[in-house]
């Protein structure tokens, strides 16, 4: 999940006015809300703070994955890694612009991301640092995206919702490949099970923190599914993914980092231990092994490329003045 | 995109058992592969480190057509060669003076300004190349190529000559940045249009052109480009650098190489 601990603002119900009262009705039968209809200014701040959080999660994370794409072991893995990496770096495009219908502008965002005042997913101020971890990268943590962004296709906001629906149909492919890099390496010499059971061990709880702090400490959820902009609980998402992935470490032959974790007959699921929580809001405060690293990456990306961006403007204002002048 | 699509049933092509051929054809093919491959691997080097969202899409799809282009050259340069070698086995265990890109490609990549000049520069050859490989080569398998990567490269060529005009006519600090990089990246852009003997065999087989012949379409096209994004042209010697072609590289293919081998270095034999 690309979006963690999202602020909702929201009125109880019985101090809703009369709009209020529609605006739910209306959420609550189903319809979709578009950019120009009138919305709770909670509502729309919140969307802002979730999809904004997302985009940011999607640009910060070319970056671990770009520290190997110009050491991929072959053409087609690079290929396959510029490709998705491009992917990733759309995907900010469409939320960015989803964002945008709400009343913000893409450089705002930044601004808000370049100074902390926004944040991106936890698990991408974690380092890569082998081959298998794009694989881990991909499988687990494209994984737990998709567990979360299936559902938000239906999420109320429209622009939201169909931004889903094209970057899932790109997800489900990252999972594969990531996937294929992790069977490729666990059926491969000992030393590439080794480095696959490696990466497996590093990110496996990282990967559990995506999803957010359990139900019971989350204090925004209530109003967040009230509004259909966040589908299911952070427990049941988490669950569900470690029910869908714990088969798959087994298919791999690799062992998931976890000495309690056993099938339980009655829920039909896995217990499971929780991750270290204290380690996630460590890592949520700007103490993770990456967060500065990926902040001044994308900081000097952006101070860097002014110039670049200020030579296109200018450019656009005299071949505009020229236009003018010629009419 | 060129993405990860392989060629479908080879087309016959007589040049693959001409003996006599081999050794300049597989050369050239490692020439035209090698210069795509390090391009492409300075290009990905960008990645989520752009000016723009847009830019960081189109330098990585750039660096996606190039990795493309290179399973084509090097796939075709192994077969050609007939010693069991594949592409990534040309890309991954090549020493530095085996490599036979063009020095221009290998070159840092500066700021924005070096990278777009140098694509600019690159690309007015490349799609010039392609356009005559795709119409006259006499290997159907070269032509094929050449028309799948044209389509790609003529992109390419379309947004790079814009960003240019743009940018040298933009601000007076973007105009500086370009004139700098251009006036550094000049010395190498003779290497182009400077023929060997290994040019002149497959020349002399029509596979591809002298690569002279190239040198005034280029002169025009990258002076209407220049005078558009009121750049000057360096008055400096244009083949001032030059040798990668032939296996005489700058210092720094040691390290792109270093960089892009590891992992097959590292665990010889592993599949990946």
């Amino acid at each position: 999940m690309y979006a963690q601990m999202i602020k909702s603002e929201g009125t109880k119900r019985e101090d809703m006015s009369p709009q209020e009262l529609a605006f739910q009705a209306r959420i609550d039968r189903g319809e979709k809300i578009e950019p120009k209809e009138w919305m709770p200014e909670g509502y729309r701040k919140t969307l802002i703070r979730q999809i904004g959080q997302h985009a940011h999660s999607e640009i910060v994370g070319q970056l671990p994955e770009g520290n190997w794409i110009t050491r991929a072991p072959t053409l087609e893995r690079k290929a396959i890694l510029l490709a998705k990496v491009q992917d990733e770096a759309g995907h900010g495009l469409y939320l960015y612009s989803a964002a945008e219908t709400l009343g913000v502008s893409r450089d705002e965002l930044f601004e808000k991301l370049h100074s902390g005042a926004m944040k991106y997913s936890s698990i991408f101020n974690y380092p890569t640092l082998t081959w298998a971890d794009m694989g881990a990268v991909g499988w687990l943590v494209d994984g737990a995206a998709i567990m979360n962004q299936v559902p938000l296709q239906r999420t109320s906001y429209g622009p939201y919702s169909r931004a889903m629906i094209r970057i899932c149909k790109e997800e489900s492919f990252h999972q594969r490949q990531g996937y294929s890099i992790m069977m490729t390496m666990a059926k491969g010499t000992p030393a590439q099970k080794d480095m696959a059971q490696d990466a497996l061990n590093r990110f496996w709880y990282p990967a559990l923190m995506m999803f957010g702090p359990s139900d019971k400490d989350s204090v925004h959820s209530e109003q967040s599914m009230a509004w259909k902009i966040k589908m299911n609980t952070n427990d049941e998402l988490r669950q569900k993914f470690v029910n869908e992935t714990v088969p798959q470490a087994e298919y791999l032959g690799l062992s998931v980092p976890d000495e309690t974790l056993a099938w339980n007959e009655e829920k039909q699921g896995y217990d499971f231990a929780e991750p270290d929580w204290s380690e996630f809001f460590e890592v949520i405060k700007g103490n993770g092994p990456c967060n500065r690293e990926r902040l001044e990456a994308r900081v000097t990306a952006w101070d860097e490329g002014a110039w670049f961006r200020e030579g296109l403007s200018a450019h656009a204002e005299k071949a505009a003045a020229a236009r003018m002048a010629a009419e | 995109m060129t993405g990860i699509a392989e060629l479908e049933a080879p087309l016959a092509d007589p040049h693959l058992s001409d003996e006599a051929l081999r050794p300049a054809f597989f050369e050239w093919l490692c020439r035209m592969g090698d210069s795509t491959l390090i391009l492409g691997h300075r290009t990905s080097e960008w990645c989520g480190h752009g000016p723009a969202l847009e830019e960081d899409i189109a330098l990585a799809n750039t660096a996606l057509d190039l990795i493309g282009h290179t399973q084509f050259w090097l796939g075709l340069a192994a077969e050609v060669e007939g010693k069991g070698r594949s592409a990534d086995q040309l890309a991954y265990l090549r020493d530095a003076w085996h490599f036979r890109n063009l020095l221009l490609v290998e070159l840092p990549k500066g700021d924005m300004g070096q990278t777009l000049v140098r694509e600019f520069l690159f690309d007015a050859w490349h799609h010039l190349q392609l356009d005559w490989l795709a119409a006259n080569s006499s290997s159907p398998r070269v032509r094929e190529i050449a028309a799948k990567a044209l389509k790609e490269v003529s992109y390419h060529l379309e947004r790079v000559c814009d960003l240019v005009i743009r940018l040298g006519d933009g601000t007076e600090e973007s105009h500086r940045r370009l004139q700098d990089a251009l006036d550094r990246l000049w010395p190498y852009t003779g290497e182009m249009f400077t023929g060997d003997a290994v040019d002149a065999t497959v020349a002399g087989a029509g596979i591809a052109p002298d690569p002279a012949s190239l040198r005034p379409a280029w002169d025009a096209l990258v002076d209407e480009v220049l005078e558009a994004a009121t750049l000057t042209r360096p008055q400096t010697r244009p083949d001032a650098q030059k040798g990668g072609r032939q296996g005489r590289h700058t210092e720094h293919l040691g390290f792109i190489l270093a960089e892009m081998q590891f992992l097959q270095r590292a665990y010889p034999g592993a599949t990946w």
